[in-house]
C-alpha cells in the first residue's frame, strides 16, 4: 500500500497522527484526490478523538455514494447500510441500546432525495443521532447526475442544458423538520468542520451538521470549478457566515449562510420512550 | 383455554420468544400485531416504534437486531413489496429477524381485507440476488403463536430473515386455545467461527466483542467489502444456504391428516388447509383414502417429503389462494412420479370443502381436473 494513495487529508503532515481511529485495513479509501470527503472524515476522527469516544460503544453508519463509505475508515463499529436509508438503522440502533453513540455519515442525495423521509422524520422524532451530510451537490458515486442539492443552471450529468429544479437547502429543511442542533460549514473551515461535529455530538438530540464539500471529479469538472484548491475558494465565495441578524431563508441569493443556526434543547426521543416505559411498568398486565 | 385472534397469538408468540424490539407500518390485515406490540413491549423493557414506511421499518429491525435485540416488523403485501430491499440486506449481512407478511389479494392495493396465498414466491425470491431465507405459515391460531415462536427461534440458529406468511384470515379469526410452553432458542454467542463476524453461527452486536463492520456489499467473514474478487461473496452466500440445506429436516415442518395410507392427497399450506381437512375428513367417511399434508415450512421447499408421498400416491392436488405458486417446487420435487393437479383461485375467498371434495373426486374418478369449471359453477350458484 503506497502512503501516497491515502487521501491526504486523512494523514496531514502537519497535526496529530490519527492513525488510532482509522480502521488500517480498509486504507487506501476509494476517493479522488482532492475529494473534500477526506476533509469532513478527519473533521469527525478528530472530533472523536476530541471528545475521548469509546470507540466500542459509538456506530458510525453511513448510507451509499462516496460519503456512504466513511464508515469503514472509521475505527468504530461501522454499518453501511442501503441508499439513504442509514437513519432509518440508526432509530432502531439507538432505540434498542441508547447508550451507543451513533452517528451517521450521508450524502446530499442519501439525504434529500432517496432518503428524504427517513431524515425529517429524524428530525421531527429528535432522537439522539448525529447526521453529518456530506453536501457536494451532485450524485458522486453514480457518476456525477444531479442532486436535490444541485443550484439551478449547474450542469451534471442529468442536466447538460443546466439544471431547471429547485434545490432543497439541507439545513432549511433540517429546521422546519424540527432538528434540535442544525449547524453548516464547508470544507475550506476545516477548524469548524471539527468544532460542529463535536457539538452536534455532544447536543443531545438529532442534529443535523451539513458540511459543503467539493466533487473535483463530477462537479467542479462538468461546472468548470477547477481543481480542488480553486473549489475550496468558490465554497468560499459561495457562502458566508451568519451574522447576529435574523437569516430571511427567502431573501437568500445563492450564496449560503453558515453557522449554528438552531441548538435548543427538547425532550428527546429514546428518553421519552424510557419513560413511558417506567410509566408503564408498574400498571401493565404482563401476559 | 383463552379465544384470540391470529394475530394476537402472533404478538403473544413473538414476546414469548423474546422479541423486545418492534418496528412497523400500518396495514391491514397485519395492524393489530403492532398494536399488540405497542401495547405490551413497554412494561417489558422492550422498544416499539412506529417507523415512517415499511422500508424504514425493517431497517430499524435491523438496526435494533445489531443493536442486541430480537426484533420483528409485520405487515401485508404493498408493505411486504417495499420491505424488499432490506430482507436482502438482512440476509446480506446475516441478521436474525422476523418478519410476519399477512397476506391479502393483491397485486397493488389488491383486495385489501380479503385473504390471499399470493406472496409465497415474493417471500422466497423478492429481493433481489440469490439469498437464504426461511419461510413459514399457519393454519391455524394455534400454529400462528408456535409457528411465530419458531420462526425467532430459527432466525437466531441461522442469521437468517425468516418469513411467517399469515393471510387475512388467519389473522382475524378467533379461536380458543391452550398456549403451549415451547422451547426458546436464545442468541448464540459461542460457535466455531470465533471471533468472524460472518460465517458464523455465532452473533455478537454491536458493543460486545469485536468491533464490528456490517455491510450490505459482498464481504469476507470479517466485514471487509470484497467487490472485485466475487468469490469470497459467492463462499457466505452458499454457506448461508448449506446451512439451511443441511438442517432442513429441523427447519421443515408440517402436519400429516391421514396421509399415512392416503392413495390420493391433497398438498396445502396456510388458511387453505383448513377446508383441505374438512373435504378429508367427509371423504374418509365415505370410504375413500383421501389425505392431507399441511406444510408449514414452505421455503427451504420439503422436497423429500414431497418426492416420498409422490411415490405412494396415485394423484395429488394443490390447491392455493393465487394462480399457481407453491406448485413450481412442488412439480421440481415430484418429478413425474405422480399427477399433480392445481386448484387455484384469486379473487378473495377461501375454498369450501365441497370444492376440493368436488376437485378431488374429478381427479380421482376422471383423472382431469377442470378447474375454472367447478368455481364459475358454484359462483354462479348453479
Ligand atoms: C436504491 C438505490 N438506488 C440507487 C443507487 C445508486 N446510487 C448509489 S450512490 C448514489 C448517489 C450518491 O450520491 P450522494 O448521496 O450525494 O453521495 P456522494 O456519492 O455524492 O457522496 C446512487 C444514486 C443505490 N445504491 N440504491
Ligand atoms: S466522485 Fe466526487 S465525491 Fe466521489 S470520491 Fe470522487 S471527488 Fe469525491
Amino acid at each position: 500500500m503506497e502512503p501516497g494513495a491515502w487521501s491526504p487529508l486523512l494523514m496531514p503532515k502537519k497535526g496529530k497522527s490519527l492513525e488510532r481511529y482509522l480502521r488500517m485495513s480498509q486504507m487506501p479509501t476509494l476517493w479522488c484526490p482532492g475529494c473534500g470527503h477526506g476533509n469532513i472524515a478527519r473533521g469527525m476522527l478528530q472530533a472523536f478523538d476530541e471528545l475521548h469516544l469509546n470507540l466500542d460503544q459509538t456506530v458510525v453508519i453511513g448510507g451509499i455514494g462516496c460519503s456512504g463509505r466513511t464508515p469503514f475508515y472509521s475505527n468504530t463499529n461501522a454499518m453501511h447500510t442501503t441508499h439513504g436509508r442509514a437513519l432509518a438503522f440508526g432509530t432502531g440502533i439507538k432505540m434498542a441500546n441508547p447508550d451507543l453513540t451513533v452517528v451517521a455519515t450521508m450524502g446530499d442525495g442519501d439525504t434529500a432525495a432517496i432518503g428524504g423521509n427517513h431524515f425529517i422524520h429524524s428530525c421531527r422524532r429528535n432522537i439522539d443521532i448525529t447526521a453529518i451530510v456530506f453536501n457536494n451537490s451532485i450524485y458522486g458515486m453514480t457518476g456525477g447526475q444531479f442532486a436535490p442539492t444541485t443550484p439551478q443552471d449547474k450542469k451534471s450529468s442529468t442536466t447538460v442544458y443546466g439544471n431547471i429544479d429547485e434545490p432543497f437547502d439541507i439545513a432549511e429543511l433540517a429546521m422546519a423538520a424540527g432538528a434540535s442542533f442544525v449547524a453548516r460549514t464547508t470544507t475550506f473551515d476545516f477548524q469548524d468542520t471539527t468544532e460542529l461535529i463535536k457539538k452536534g455530538i455532544q447536543h443531545h438530540g438529532f442534529s443535523v451538521v451539513e458540511i459543503i464539500t467539493q466533487c473535483p471529479t463530477y462537479y467542479g469538472k462538468i461546472n468548470k470549478l477547477g481543481n480542488a484548491v480553486d473549489m475550496l475558494e468558490y465554497e468560499k465565495d459561495m457562502t458566508f457566515p451568519e451574522e447576529d441578524e435574523p437569516i430571511d431563508w427567502k431573501e437568500l441569493s445563492g450564496q449560503m449562510p453558515l453557522g449554528i443556526f438552531r441548538e435548543e434543547q427538547r425532550s428527546e426521543y429514546t428518553d421519552r420512550y424510557r419513560e413511558l416505559r417506567e410509566s408503564q411498568k408498574s400498571k401493565t398486565d404482563v401476559t | 383455554m383463552r379465544l384470540i385472534q391470529g394475530n394476537e397469538a402472533c404478538a403473544l408468540g413473538a414476546l414469548e420468544a423474546g422479541c423486545r424490539f418492534y418496528a412497523g407500518y400500518p396495514i391491514t390485515p397485519a395492524s393489530e400485531i403492532m398494536e399488540w406490540m405497542a401495547r405490551k413491549l413497554p412494561a417489558l423493557d422492550g422498544t416499539f416504534v412506529q417507523m415512517e414506511d415499511e422500508i424504514a421499518s425493517l431497517a430499524a429491525v435491523i438496526g435494533a437486531s445489531w443493536a442486541g435485540k430480537k426484533a420483528m416488523t409485520a405487515t401485508s403485501g404493498p408493505g411486504f413489496s417495499l420491505m424488499q430491499e432490506h430482507v436482502g440486506y438482512a440476509a446480506m449481512t446475516e441478521t436474525p429477524c422476523v418478519i410476519v407478511d399477512s397476506q391479502r389479494g393483491g397485486p397493488s392495493t389488491g383486495l385489501p381485507t380479503l385473504p390471499s396465498q399470493g406472496d409465497v414466491m415474493q417471500a422466497r425470491w423478492g429481493t433481489h440476488g440469490d439469498h437464504a431465507v426461511i419461510v413459514l405459515t399457519a393454519s391455524s391460531v394455534l400454529d400462528t403463536y408456535v409457528m411465530t415462536v419458531k420462526a425467532f427461534n430459527l432466525s437466531e440458529t441461522y442469521r437468517v430473515p425468516v418469513v411467517l406468511l399469515l393471510d387475512a384470515t388467519i389473522s382475524h379469526m378467533r379461536e380458543n386455545v391452550e398456549l403451549p410452553e415451547l422451547e426458546i432458542v436464545e442468541r448464540i454467542t459461542e460457535a466455531e467461527g470465533g471471533e468472524d463476524i460472518f460465517g458464523n453461527r455465532a452473533f455478537f452486536p454491536f458493543g460486545v466483542g469485536p468491533r464490528k463492520v456490517v455491510t450490505g456489499l459482498a464481504h469476507d467473514e470479517k466485514g471487509k467489502p470484497e467487490t472485485s474478487r466475487g468469490q469470497v461473496g459467492e463462499r457466505l452466500l452458499k454457506k448461508a444456504l448449506d446451512r439451511l440445506y443441511v438442517d432442513r429436516d429441523h427447519i421443515v415442518s408440517y402436519k400429516n391428516y391421514q396421509a399415512g395410507d392416503a392413495k390420493w392427497l391433497i398438498l396445502s399450506y396456510g388458511i387453505t388447509s383448513r377446508p383441505a381437512r374438512a373435504a378429508v375428513d367427509k371423504m374418509r367417511e365415505e370410504g375413500e383414502k383421501v389425505g392431507l399434508i399441511d406444510l408449514q415450512t414452505l421455503w427451504p421447499f420439503p422436497d423429500e417429503l414431497v418426492q416420498s408421498y409422490s411415490e405412494k400416491v396415485e394423484g395429488i392436488l394443490m390447491p392455493e389462494l393465487n394462480l399457481g405458486q407453491l406448485i413450481m417446487p412442488a412439480k421440481a420435487a415430484i418429478e413425474g412420479r405422480a399427477p399433480v393437479y392445481p386448484f387455484n383461485r384469486a379473487d378473495g375467498k377461501l375454498f369450501t370443502p365441497a370444492e376440493i371434495i368436488e376437485a378431488m373426486r374429478e381427479i380421482m374418478y376422471n383423472g382431469k381436473l377442470d378447474q375454472t369449471a367447478i368455481l364459475e359453477q358454484r359462483r354462479n350458484g348453479k
